[in-house]
């Protein structure tokens, strides 16, 4: 299993860099990990809003929103959500705020 | 002389079709990717089971499909292909290719990846085998520069494809070609960014031979067709029935609807019966040809088995104009995926929601007219529902 350090702190994640232990998510994770995304500077209050909400939907439903849903709940749309995440809701947003890899017929 | 690393592989070797071992062999010589691609295939013969991890989410920037991940469960055996990622590169409508443009693209792929594609992918994607993360970005910035882009995967409109329609078909009704591409450009927001409930296919042909078999393959099927007469030409007619050709028996006899009549000199068609099979028009192709009045017709829901079974699509259009800048067609797929999109469940196909909810329901969703053509039989049981609008309230 690869692990990368991240602001001084080793985490166990994938291939693809999502975190395996989902309970060791915090939020200098997700600032250390944006770069990696294409997201330059400091997350935003934007980011943090989705952040957010996709940990507390998951903590909800066991799942990650679908994307009609992510964008309704939050009065943003597609384009915003790829300008925020510029590499796309499930590889970007979901990573940073630290839910389990998407799966099926990607 | 060495004794052979794949066994099994090169038995596939032997026999008359193409050898796909020998093509990756070939490769092999300088790719390592391809030689260590081979010997975990061989693994696999060995094991009957596949070494490739579940999933994998990789893309590059902007968008949110196009590449499918994937990650070897043996990388201690076989480093080079620890990553093997796929991408699918938008093809040219019809497949027909300069080999100018093959070249370029066989040139990223030699720079980026194993040098293995497959020439296509059934949605029609040009699929490039195998490349390392770090390559995906550089290959799509070189891709791009060459003229390509990439198709569709995931929860997004996947790339439409068409048969060779009026490019090398005589039977074309309508332009396939120009209606893949023109739907293609129109909705590329919708390929490269996953937004539906679920992946949802466009396919075009061009006349009901349906040579890229929309009708299965597709949650959207554009099939040609024509109204009116079966144009005939009486001399061609007489030289096919001074050929091998008996026309009563496997002309006549064989039309589904029985609407031909021959009796040895002129061949009658009885158009109002014609359901346009295309049966006769295949045997007799120099004689027969579609009518003037050409169109298409629309069917909707085709998907695979998961979940519920395996549906084949349904007409929802019986006939309809195409004529860019196919506005009318435009607007239809826009509402049929926004209440698709609005209704569906998560990993929900078109033909399932529609099986769901009822033909009624999405019938007045996306405002089409019920007629008779879009059932083989009317319902056997009596469980209708009404709409509360059509009761009339009794008036005491």
């Amino acid at each position: 299993m690869p692990q990368i350090e991240l602001a001084g702190k080793i985490y166990e994640v994938d291939e693809d860099g999502f975190l395996q232990e989902l309970d060791k998510w915090n939020e200098e994770f997700a600032q250390a990990y944006a770069k990696t995304e294409d997201i330059e500077g400091p997350l935003t209050e934007e980011h943090w809003k989705i952040i957010n909400y996709l940990r507390d939907y998951f903590k909800q439903f066991g799942i990650a929103p679908m994307v009609r849903k992510v964008c309704k709940d939050n009065g943003v749309d597609m384009k915003k959500l790829y300008e925020l995440f510029p590499t796309g809701p499930a590889k970007g947003g979901c990573k940073l705020a630290g839910l389990s890899k998407p799966t099926g017929c990607v | 002389m060495a004794k052979s690393k794949t066994p099994l592989l090169d038995e596939l070797e032997k026999g008359k079709w193409p050898s796909f071992v020998k093509d990756i062999k070939q490769a092999a010589q300088k790719s390592p990717m391809a030689e260590d691609l081979l010997q975990q295939l061989e693994l696999s013969y060995k094991d009957k089971i596949g070494h490739w991890k579940h999933g994998g989410i990789v893309g590059v920037k902007g968008y949110g499909s196009g590449v499918i991940g994937r990650y070897s469960d043996r990388p201690d055996l076989f480093p080079n292909v620890q990553a093997f990622h796929t991408l699918r590169v938008n093809h040219p409508t019809g497949w027909f290719y300069k080999t100018d443009a093959l070249r370029k693209l066989c040139d990223v792929w030699d720079k980026h990846g194993s040098g293995l594609t497959n020439m296509h992918g059934s949605t029609g994607d040009a699929i490039l085998l195998g490349t390392k993360t770090e390559h995906l970005q550089p290959c799509f910035d070189d891709l791009s520069a060459a003229g390509f882009d990439l198709g569709g995967s995931g929860s997004a409109l996947r790339t439409p494809s068409a048969c060779v329609g009026p490019g090398r078909c005589e039977w074309a009704c309508i332009d396939s070609l120009d209606v893949c591409y023109n739907l293609t450009m129109e909705f590329q927001d919708k390929i490269h960014r996953p937004m539906f409930p679920y992946k949802f296919k466009i396919k075009v042909s061009a006349c009901p031979n349906d040579c890229v078999a929309s009708i299965a393959r597709s949650d959207f099927s554009i099939i040609g067709t024509w109204k009116g007469k079966i144009l005939i030409n009486p001399a061609e007619v007489t030289i096919y029935a001074g050929s091998d050709l008996d026309i009563q028996k496997e002309v006549c006899d064989l039309c589904p609807t029985k609407c031909m009549e021959w009796d040895g000199k002129t061949l009658k068609i009885h158009d109002g019966d014609c359901n346009r099979c295309m049966h006769c028009i295949n045997l007799m192709p120099k004689a027969l040809r579609p009518g003037k009045e050409k169109g298409a017709t629309i069917l909707v829901g085709g998907k695979a088995p998961i979940v519920q079974g395996a549906l084949l699509s349904w007409v929802v259009v019986p006939f309809m104009k195409l004529e860019p800048p196919y506005a009318e067609l435009k607007d239809l797929i826009e509402r049929i995926q926004d209440w698709w999109d609005e209704n569906g469940k998560s990993r929900e196909r078109l033909g399932e929601l529609i099986k769901r909810v009822g033909m009624r329901v999405f019938l007045k969703a996306v405002g089409l007219p019920a007629v008779p053509q879009m059932v083989k039989a009317p319902r056997s049981n009596p469980y209708v529902f009404f709409w509360p609008e059509e009761i009339q309230k009794e008036v005491k």
